[in-house]
C-alpha cells in the first residue's frame, strides 16, 4: 500500500511534465496541422540557454524565465525559417525537415557543450515528505505539479476566453474563413509555435533535474512519451493531453515500480496501441474531425 | 459611400487558360448588383480574386479609387471589403457568439463590440436563440444567417456574397435577401451578389451583370433583365 501511494504520487509528478510537453505538441498541431518532430531538440536548446543563465546569475527562476523566452524565440525562428518553406499538403516533407533540424541542433550542442551528461540540481529539495510513514511527493515534485497545472490552466483560459485565443483557434480550424474576418493568420501560426516551444522548454526544464541531467538527447525520451500521450489524448484536445499525461505518468511509474523500468516504454506503446485500436482518433478527439 | 472598380482583371489557375480575361466591372456607391451566369462563368473566381484569396495575373481592383493590389485578404477586409464565401464558411468548431465576435474583433473595441454583436442578434432573431450552439449544429439557413451577420458586424463598405441561396428553402432565401436589401438601403452598403437563383437575386438588385466564360456579356437594370423575355432568354437561358 505504501509503495502504491508513493508510486502513484511520483507518477503524477512525472505525468504533469508529460502532459505539459504533450500540450506543446497539441498547440502546434492545432496551429498548423503538423507534428513537430524537432520539438525536443528545440526545447533542449532552450534548456541549455536557461541553465547558462542560471549558472551566470545564480537564480534558477531567472534561468527558467530565460528558457521560456528562448523557447518562444526558437519557435518563431523554426516556423518563420525552415517550416514555412516546407510544402504542407502532405506531412512527409515537414517531418523530414524537422528530423534534419534535430540532427543539426543536437550535433551542434554536442560540439559546443560536449557529449556528456551535466548534472542539474533541482531548485528545491528532492527528498520526499513523509506522511503517516509513507514517503510521498518531494517539494520539487510539488513545484512541478503546481507550475504545470498553472501553465496548462493559463493556456486553457487563454485559448477559450481571450480574443487572441479566439483568433488562434479560428486560424487553426478554418484559416481561409479567419482571413476573411480580418485575422492575420500567418501571425497566429507563428504565435502558436512560440507558445508551443515556450511550453516545451518549460517542460524540459522541469524534467532535467529528475533525470540524468543535461545532454543534447536529454529530452528525446520525453518527446517519445509525450507524443504517445498527445495521440492517446486525441491530438486536437488540450484536456485529453492533460488526462492522458497523468494516466501515462502513473502507468510508467507503476510498471517501473512493480515490474522493471525497462518495461515502461513497452507499457506506453501497449496503451497507445490499445487506444488506437479502440478509438483511432484518441480518447478525447472531437466527434467531427476536420480534414487537415 | 463606396465604389468597387474592377479594371482589366485577369485570373487563372495553374498554367491553364485564364478564367477571367481582362474583366471590367464597376459597382457604384450604394448599389446592389446581381452577378449572374451559368456554372463556370467565373463568378466565384471574380469574387475570390477581388477579396484577395486568388492572386490576379493582371489588372486592378480598386476600392474608392485606392488600389488593393498587393494587399492580402485579411488586409482587404480591414479596408472595408467583406466576402461571404460559398458554402457559408461558418467556423464549425466555434459557437455562434464566437463566430460573431471574431467578425467584430478588428472593427470594434470593448463595449462597442458587444453592442455591434447585439445589433446583429436583433437583425437575425433566430441566431440570438442559438448563440451558444456550435457552428456544426446549425441548419443551412442558420449558417447562412450567421455568415451574413458575421460579415455585417464588421460594417463593411462593400459586401461580396457568393451564392447565398445555395441549398436553402425559398422562404429562407427571401428572408435573407430582404434583410440584405434593407441593410443596404439603411446603411448605404454597396453589394455585389453572385447568384444562380436569378429571380431572387434580380428581385433585390438594382442592376444585373451577366458573366459568361469570364466576360461581362450584359449589364442592365435588374428590372429590365427580369421583365424582358428576350433578354432573359438570350442571357439567362429561360
Amino acid at each position: 500500500m505504501d509503495r502504491l501511494v508513493f508510486l502513484v504520487a511520483a507518477g503524477l509528478a512525472h505525468g504533469a511534465v508529460l502532459a505539459l510537453f504533450a500540450q506543446s505538441l497539441v498547440i502546434v498541431w492545432r496551429a498548423n496541422r503538423v507534428i513537430n518532430f524537432a520539438q525536443a531538440a528545440l526545447a533542449v536548446v532552450a534548456v541549455y540557454a536557461a541553465l547558462a543563465v542560471t549558472a551566470v546569475s545564480g537564480s534558477w527562476w531567472l534561468g527558467a524565465f530565460a528558457g521560456v523566452v528562448a523557447g518562444g524565440l526558437l519557435g518563431a525562428a523554426a516556423e518563420r525559417g525552415p517550416m514555412r518553406l516546407v510544402p504542407t499538403h502532405t506531412p512527409l516533407p515537414g517531418i523530414i525537415v524537422a528530423i534534419g533540424l534535430v540532427m543539426i541542433l543536437q550535433a551542434g550542442l554536442a560540439i559546443a557543450f560536449g557529449p556528456e551528461y551535466q548534472p542539474v540540481p533541482a531548485p528545491l529539495s528532492e527528498r520526499p515528505f513523509v506522511l503517516a510513514g509513507i514517503p510521498v511527493l518531494s517539494p520539487y515534485d510539488l513545484l512541478v505539479l503546481v507550475v504545470a497545472g498553472l501553465v496548462m490552466a493559463a493556456l486553457a483560459l487563454g485559448f477559450t476566453r481571450t480574443s487572441l485565443g479566439l483568433q488562434l483557434r479560428a486560424a487553426a480550424f478554418a484559416p481561409e474563413t479567419a482571413r476573411l474576418l480580418g485575422v492575420r493568420v500567418s501571425r497566429m501560426i507563428t504565435l502558436g509555435w512560440m507558445l508551443s516551444l515556450a511550453t516545451a522548454a518549460l517542460a524540459g526544464l522541469l524534467l532535467v533535474p529528475t533525470e540524468l541531467g543535461l545532454h543534447p538527447h536529454a529530452l528525446d525520451g520525453l518527446f517519445v512519451q509525450a507524443f504517445a500521450v498527445a495521440v492517446i489524448g486525441g491530438l486536437d484536445s488540450p484536456a485529453g493531453a492533460l488526462l492522458a499525461g497523468l494516466l501515462v505518468g502513473v502507468l510508467v511509474s507503476l510498471v517501473s515500480g512493480y515490474l522493471v523500468a525497462a518495461a515502461a516504454p513497452l507499457a506506453v506503446l501497449a496503451l497507445l496501441t490499445l487506444v488506437l485500436l479502440v478509438r483511432p482518433g484518441g480518447l478525447f478527439s472531437a466527434a467531427k474531425e476536420r480534414a487537415a | 459611400m463606396s465604389t468597387l472598380t474592377v479594371d482589366g482583371l485577369t485570373v487563372g489557375y495553374g498554367d491553364g487558360a485564364p478564367v477571367l480575361d481582362g474583366l471590367d466591372l464597376e459597382v457604384p456607391d450604394g448599389a446592389v448588383v446581381a452577378l449572374l451566369g451559368a456554372n463556370g462563368a467565373g463568378k466565384t473566381t471574380l469574387l475570390r480574386a477581388v477579396a484577395g484569396l486568388v492572386p490576379a495575373r493582371g489588372g486592378r481592383v480598386l476600392l474608392d479609387g485606392a488600389d488593393l493590389g498587393g494587399l492580402r485578404a485579411e488586409d482587404r477586409v480591414r479596408r472595408g471589403l467583406g466576402l461571404v464565401p460559398e458554402g457559408r464558411g461558418v467556423v464549425a468548431e466555434l459557437t455562434v457568439a464566437e463566430n460573431l465576435r471574431l467578425g467584430a474583433l478588428w472593427r470594434h473595441r470593448g463595449s462597442a463590440r458587444t453592442a455591434a454583436v447585439d445589433a446583429q442578434y436583433e437583425l437575425f432573431e433566430p441566431l440570438a436563440r442559438r448563440r451558444d450552439a456550435l457552428g456544426h449544429t446549425l441548419s443551412g439557413g442558420e449558417r447562412q444567417m450567421l455568415a451574413l451577420a458575421r460579415a455585417l458586424v464588421a460594417e463593411p463598405r462593400v459586401l461580396l456574397l457568393d451564392e447565398p441561396s445555395l441549398g436553402l428553402a425559398p422562404l429562407v432565401v427571401a428572408d435573407l435577401l430582404g434583410v440584405l436589401r434593407r441593410t443596404a438601403e439603411r446603411t448605404g452598403l454597396t453589394v455585389l451578389v453572385a447568384e444562380q437563383n436569378v429571380t431572387s437575386a434580380l428581385s433585390v438588385a438594382d442592376r444585373g451583370v451577366v458573366l459568361s466564360l469570364g466576360d461581362v456579356v450584359t449589364d442592365r437594370p435588374a428590372r429590365d433583365l427580369a421583365a424582358d423575355p428576350a433578354l432573359r432568354h438570350a442571357y439567362l437561358g429561360f
